[in-house]
């Protein structure tokens, strides 16, 4: 469905894609894994055509979403779902006018469709009966939720996940899973997620990208990264310390540099 | 030494030609946006009210003490000549002519163009923005035509208002305070205002709630995504609007006038 092609991109010294190339097949869960600041959510962006990479291509159902008029753009768009890492809700509109605001736009629903529909989207992250609060009177939870609610509210093709788990606790966490899951097998939602979290990773995922500073490091089914023998992968997925990926922002030996401070 | 100063002035130089330029074209999708439906009626007035209606105490205060100053020094000039009667036509002529428009845009802008900077910056770097094209909505369709319009609107009520409450304040000190003939203050003031100088008044009013409707959303829209890039957003377009109207001041009277 998605097909990305020799995608370089960077802010000024920082890189945030160094020639990745891979592809997002219809109806499957796609996870991006990858640490901090390594480009995950400048991705998922690119990917959605609200940023332009410095080169390369992306194809979306075989169109170069970059080259789209805006007209063609945001009729494609329509078709889009995306869950922000901040939840981006609008903070001058409470929950439901939040929820509303793609169906009003987009649709002639009568209002009472709309309430019906908000309050199942509701229902489904655990949030039916908080439509009057404001973005500023919700948690981080919260906020995370509704903005997976307004995600949906339109039943996209296609669904974008910036760290839909992190933040919350175990059992939304693990609700938050089963919606994406279930979306996924029952309607045949295209999702693809980036997260940090690696159990609920392998348990969703049909196909799992690493992402490392701008480098792809593995892609493959979960099965095939679990059995992966190569020790930039183990480390990553074991998370420890010690191994080729290094921990440190710089390559100076703690000691030496403490050394010289001192001298 | 040279050459490093050389590339710098060229370097901004040619950044700035390039922001005039997308700043440009940013106003001219916004105002083509305002004309074409669909019309966002509440969120006009949501604006208008928020640009325009909470204007209103800082306007009054400051028309109030702009009206009694002048009158209080044309007094005092005037009546070495003795001719105190006069009073009226020159607080009226420089009120309507230059200082209401003027004061009121400078107002406006330090209370709702740095808001409005502000709150566009804000929404950008939370990622709003892109969240409503995500949702296949046009930003600045929904965000910056109607913050311009309602600059547009708000600004020339609020001159006018600036103008009857500065008349008045002219002739609570003028006629109340120092004995200026109540009828000699209205009526030359009616006699030496004519329909150009209350016309320049509204043409500069409405150029200048362009202006900062411009200024205070193309900053918001384009400023860093940091905290610091908000700030320092919202101190730009204090600045540059408050330049930009002055200057365009002298330009309009010049040609007005
Ligand atoms: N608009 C931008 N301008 C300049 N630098 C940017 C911009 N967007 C992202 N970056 C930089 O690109 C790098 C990658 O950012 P990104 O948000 O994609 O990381 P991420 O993988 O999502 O990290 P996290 O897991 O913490 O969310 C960061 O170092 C960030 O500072
Ligand atoms: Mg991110």
């Amino acid at each position: 469905m998605i097909k990305i092609e020799n995608l370089s991109n960077r802010y000024g010294s920082i890189i945030t894609a160094n020639n990745v190339s891979c592809e997002f097949e219809c109806s499957e869960v796609t996870v991006i894994l990858g640490g901090s600041g390594s480009g995950k959510s400048t991705l998922l962006k690119q990917m959605a055509g609200l940023a332009r990479p410095n080169s390369g291509r992306i194809l979306f159902e075989g169109k170069e979403i970059t080259c789209l008029s805006k007209k063609e753009l945001y009729e494609v768009r329509k078709s889009m779902g995306m869950l922000f890492q901040g939840a981006a809700l609008f903070n001058s509109l409470n929950v439901y006018d939040n929820l509303a605001f793609p169906l009003r736009e987009h649709t002639k629903l009568s209002e009472k469709v709309i309430q019906t529909i908000i309050k199942m989207k509701l229902e489904m992250v655990g949030l039916r009966g908080s439509e009057h609060l404001m973005p500023s009177q919700l948690s981080g939870g919260m906020t995370k939720r509704v903005g997976l609610a307004r995600a949906i509210i339109m039943d996209p093709k296609i669904v974008f996940y910036d760290e839909p788990t992190s933040g919350l606790d175990p059992i939304s966490a693990g609700v938050i899973d089963k919606l994406i899951l279930d979306l996924n097998r029952k309607l045949g939602v295209t999702s693809v997620v980036v997260s940090h979290d690696i159990e609920s990773a392998f348990k969703i995922a049909d196909k799992v990208i690493i992402l490392f500073y701008g480098n792809i490091i593995a892609s493959g089914t979960p099965d095939e990264i679990k059995s992966s023998p190569d020790a930039k992968i183990c480390q990553f997925i074991n998370g420890s310390p010690d191994g080729p990926i290094p921990f440190s922002h710089t390559d100076k030996d703690f000691m030496v540099d403490m050394r010289s401070q001192w001298k | 030494m040279i050459s490093q100063s050389l590339v710098f002035v060229g370097h901004n130089f040619l950044s700035g030609i390039q922001s005039l330029g997308s700043g440009t074209l940013f106003i001219l999708c916004a105002l083509y946006n305002i004309v074409k439906p669909p019309f966002r009626f509440a969120r006009i007035i949501k604006e208008v009210e928020f640009i325009g209606v909470k204007s209103f105490t800082i306007i009054f205060v400051t028309s109030l003490f702009t009206g009694m100053v002048l009158a209080l020094q044309g007094y005092h000039t005037l009546s070495k000549f003795g001719s105190e009667s006069l009073l009226g036509s020159a607080v009226a002529l420089s009120i309507i002519r230059e200082l209401g428009p003027v004061l009121c845009a400078l107002m406006v802008s330090g209370r709702a163009g740095s808001a409005v900077t502000a709150e566009i910056g804000i929404m950008k770097i939370t990622d709003q923005i892109p969240a409503l094209e995500m949702m296949a909505v046009d930003p600045i369709e929904y965000i910056v035509s109607p913050k311009v319009l309602a600059f547009l609107i708000s600004l020339p009520l609020l001159t006018a208002f600036f103008d009857l409450i500065g008349i008045f304040g002219g002739y609570l000190v003028g006629v109340k305070l120092l004995g200026v003939n109540e009828g000699a203050y209205f009526g030359e003031m009616l006699s030496a205002t004519t329909f150009d100088d209350v016309f320049g008044g509204v043409v500069k009013s409405l150029a200048f709630g362009l202006i900062i409707g411009w200024i205070s959303t193309f900053i918001g829209y384009t400023a860093k995504s940091t905290t610091e890039g908000v700030s320092s957003a919202t101190t730009n377009t204090v600045v540059l609007a408050s330049v930009a109207i002055l200057i365009t001041d002298y330009i309009l009277t010049s040609i007005l006038f």
